[in-house]
């Protein structure tokens, strides 16, 4: 896994490894690796250039703390940036005293409006509100019906009307609402693309006929480069409150994410990851930062891989790894450490690699840790140290002590000396270079 | 940061100056393939959602080709690049399909949610009976609200016949009805309509597997046609999205919707290039006249607009 999770970043680790200071040289280099990571993840192209650019001024002179390497350190300021970028603070949605409180959902076709309609009706009810979903759409085939379906579901009245005056259809849904004690209009407006005049001027209309509380610009997540002309031309037109991430249960990076917030110093105030009425989401700008650096939780990874594993440890580990002195002394060793650093199924959860569908799949049994700790200990110092003497009768004993099966003592040591073997290849491939976090 | 935001701001507020006129500019300042000429081109490239790896390529071939050509000029160079992107999408027979290969002959329509495959299909279907084809469509996305609903609003505009089932039932049992239905009645060509799923679901994907299998079990040789539908707005998780599609669902082509907006669809040369998949249609609007069959030389025209 840890060669999974140095993959994107590796080639940032190797060349900055061993300097004690960050210049311009060292960091430059890094860095366009790390601009093709955003690229990757769909940060548009100018914002990425100017990310960069201003990571590289902020990071240049830099003293790199004796903990981490240069690399983590320009991973850390990268990441730090990012968060502030997306936003730091949480953005809920905005009321006012005036009733009904109106929200505008507004976007590009398919982008997931009716849907949220839905999604935002269900929870504002949990939170005590009383919504109405107006069905503003009257362009697309079906879209009234649609969301209709989606209200009887969630047993929320949907208010629709013949005729396509859309601003007025929006008036007597603000009437309906008064009269019947609606406090919050969610209004589902057609998807329409900002270059359409026409469709946006009536969007427009809509606004100042319902004076909304909120209107969000809803955004698929699976969105490249063109996320930046849009959020603008939405911006302008309309002076959107927030945005809105959708189908983010899917495996994009998001950057749009970042484009969007970058252009339009918007909050982002949700994530929609899913299909299902339920599948809402808070934002949160340090795990869009992850995502989008596509380094899984990385960051607290470094962190919390700091506080478990003792300096000095590591470095006698490295140089016995480097001399292929690697025992099961110290295989065991490096799981006590990885216990420290919490359950393994979270630990994995941080990894960038556990967007990969392999490690998905991949169970991991905290049990079988305590096991394999149990086989070690009961191995003698000799045996840990060279474990090609374990010969059968030492593995009936070494089972025996263990309360396990031969089987599974010899699982242990071949898979040993696959990870001895992984190590070699490793170690190979980053030219002798620390491996990430003591491995 | 704000600084960044501000002067990004106002950077994307100017109006986009055409690239000629950027390289025109340069090139008249100094002689020569200047690394600023190289980065406007390579900066169009990548705003069109290539991504980087293809955009390193394309910009590597460039490069030698313009000094080889000894191609100083703007429009020269311009051209070039259009040959070399030309030939990235050469090598495989993109345009309009042949529906008379087979009779029925079968058309499914997938893609992640929200695409346009209903949309697709409703023009689709008017396409092909303005050819005096027959036509029917089978409504295979029993889960969405109101898909059905949607695609009966399309196939009446189309003036087609619809094979439906209840919210909720099972999409193979669907496209099964339909195809017998298609055998039954002569029809021409059968357009399938799938649900939007996200590739990543590994349930929703094997639910297409199987609609697929049960059309091939039912008539050799069918789908004759798979259709990928891309919205051209999609960054680099295109790419990913038509690799698990090919792996779920024989594939034979892609369909590109919403060009009429400002994305640029520059991910399908990733596609192209990667899995050597046709492009079929794209997509130019929500009437159903607003599709046309793909062009090279048009796609790749609007690049640089
Ligand atoms: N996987 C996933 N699908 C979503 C999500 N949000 C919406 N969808 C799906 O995306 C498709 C489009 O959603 P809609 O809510 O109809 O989008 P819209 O913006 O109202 O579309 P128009 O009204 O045509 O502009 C549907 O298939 C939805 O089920 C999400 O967060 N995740
Ligand atoms: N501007 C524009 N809009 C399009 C185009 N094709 C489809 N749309 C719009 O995009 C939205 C989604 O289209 P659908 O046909 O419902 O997409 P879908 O893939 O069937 O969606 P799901 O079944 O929910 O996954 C609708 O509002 C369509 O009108 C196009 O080429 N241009
Ligand atoms: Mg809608
Ligand atoms: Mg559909």
């Amino acid at each position: 896994m840890f060669q999974e999770l140095s993959e994107k970043f590796e080639s940032v680790l190797r060349r900055l490894r061993g300097q004690g200071r960050l210049t311009e040289a060292n960091i430059s280099e890094a860095l366009r690796d790390v601009r093709r990571v955003l690229l990757e993840a769909d940060v548009n192209y100018k914002i990425a250039r100017q990310f960069i650019a201003d990571v590289e001024k902020r990071a240049v002179g830099q003293e790199v703390l004796k903990s981490i390497t240069p690399g983590q350190q320009v991973i850390k300021i990268i990441y730090d940036e990012l968060c502030k970028l997306l936003g730091e603070k949480e953005a809920p949605l905005l009321f006012s005293n005036r009733l009904p409180n109106a929200i505008m959902l507004v976007g590009l076709q398919g982008s997931g409006k009716t849907t949220l309609a839905g999604k935002l009706a269900r929870h504002l009810r949990k939170k005590g509100r009383n919504p109405l979903l107006v069905a503003a759409d009257v362009h697309r085939p079906a879209a009234i019906q649609q969301l209709q379906v989606i209200g009887k579901s969630l047993d929320i009245q949907t208010f629709s009307e013949e005729g396509r005056d859309v601003p007025a259809i929006c008036r007597h849904a603000i009437e309906h609402a008064r009269k019947n004690m609606l406090d919050t209009i969610l209004i589902d407006t057609a998807g329409r693309l900002h270059v359409d005049d026409e469709m946006m001027q009536e969007v427009r209309r809509v606004k100042e006929t319902v004076d909304p509380t909120e209107i969000l610009f809803v955004a698929d997540g699976m969105t490249g480069q063109d996320a930046v002309n849009t959020a603008q031309a939405f911006l302008q037109q309309l002076d959107f409150s927030g945005a809105v991430l959708t189908k983010m249960d899917g495996d994009a990076r998001g950057g749009a994410a970042l484009s969007i917030r970058a252009v339009t110093q918007k909050p982002i105030k949700f994530l929609s990851v899913g299909e299902k009425l339920d599948q809402l989401e808070p934002f949160y700008p340090d795990r869009m930062a992850s995502r989008i650096l596509g380094m899984g939780d990385v960051v607290s990874l470094v962190e919390k891989a700091q506080e478990a594993v003792n300096a000095d440890q590591a470095f006698r580990l490295e140089k016995k790894l480097r001399r292929q002195e690697f025992d099961l002394e110290d295989f065991l060793e490096q799981l006590q450490q990885v216990k420290k650093m919490g359950p393994l199924q979270d630990i994995l959860a941080m990894l960038p690699g556990v967007q990969n569908k392999a490690f998905k799949s991949m169970q991991v049994d905290e049990r079988a840790l305590i096991r394999v700790e149990a086989m070690i200990h009961s191995m003698t110092l000799a045996e840990r140290a060279n474990p090609s003497i374990i010969n059968g009768s030492r593995r009936k004993r070494i089972a025996a002590g263990s309360g396990v099966t031969v089987q599974e003592i010899n699982r242990l040591l071949n898979q040993f000396e696959m990870m001895k073997k992984m190590i070699k290849m490793m170690k190979h491939k980053s030219g002798g270079n620390r491996l990430p976090f003591g491995f | 940061m704000l600084s960044l935001l501000q002067k990004l701001s106002s950077g994307l507020q100017k109006t986009r100056s055409s690239l000629v006129e950027g390289i025109h500019r340069v090139v008249n300042k100094a002689r020569g393939l200047d690394a600023e000429v190289l980065e406007g081109l390579e900066e169009q490239l990548l705003l069109s959602d290539m991504g980087w790896e293809t955009v390193e390529q394309i910009m590597e071939q460039l490069r030698r080709r313009a000094s080889a050509a000894n191609a100083f000029n703007a429009e020269e160079i311009l051209q070039i690049l259009k040959q070399e992107l030309n030939e990235q999408l050469r090598g495989v027979a993109h345009g309009p399909l042949n529906t008379e290969t087979a009779k029925p002959y079968i058309i499914s329509v997938v893609g992640v949610n929200g695409a346009g495959k209903t949309t697709t299909i409703g023009k689709l279907a008017h396409l092909f009976s303005t050819q005096e084809r027959k036509v029917l469509v089978a409504a295979a996305d029993t889960f969405r609200a109101a898909a059905v609903e949607q695609l009966d609003v399309w196939r009446h505009r189309a003036g087609v016949d619809i094979v439906h089932a209840q919210p909720g039932a099972d999409p193979a049992a669907v496209a099964f009805d339909a195809l017998k239905a298609a055998m039954s009645r002569q029809v021409d060509v059968l357009l399938i309509d799938t649900a939007g799923r996200l590739h990543t679901k590994g349930n929703l994907m094997a639910e297409l597997t199987k609609v697929n299998k049960v059309l091939e079990r039912q008539c050799a040789g069918a789908p004759h046609a798979v259709l990928l539908v891309i919205d051209a707005g999609t960054g680099q998780n295109g790419l990913i999205q038509a690799k698990e599609f090919t792996k779920a669902a024989p594939i034979t082509g892609l369909v590109i919707t919403k060009l009429d907006g400002t994305a640029k669809g520059g991910i399908v040369f990733s596609i192209v290039r990667q899995l050597g998949l046709p492009i079929c249609y794209i997509g130019l609007g929500e009437k159903i006249d607003d599709l046309e069959p793909f062009e090279p030389e048009t796609f790749i025209e609007a690049l640089f607009q």
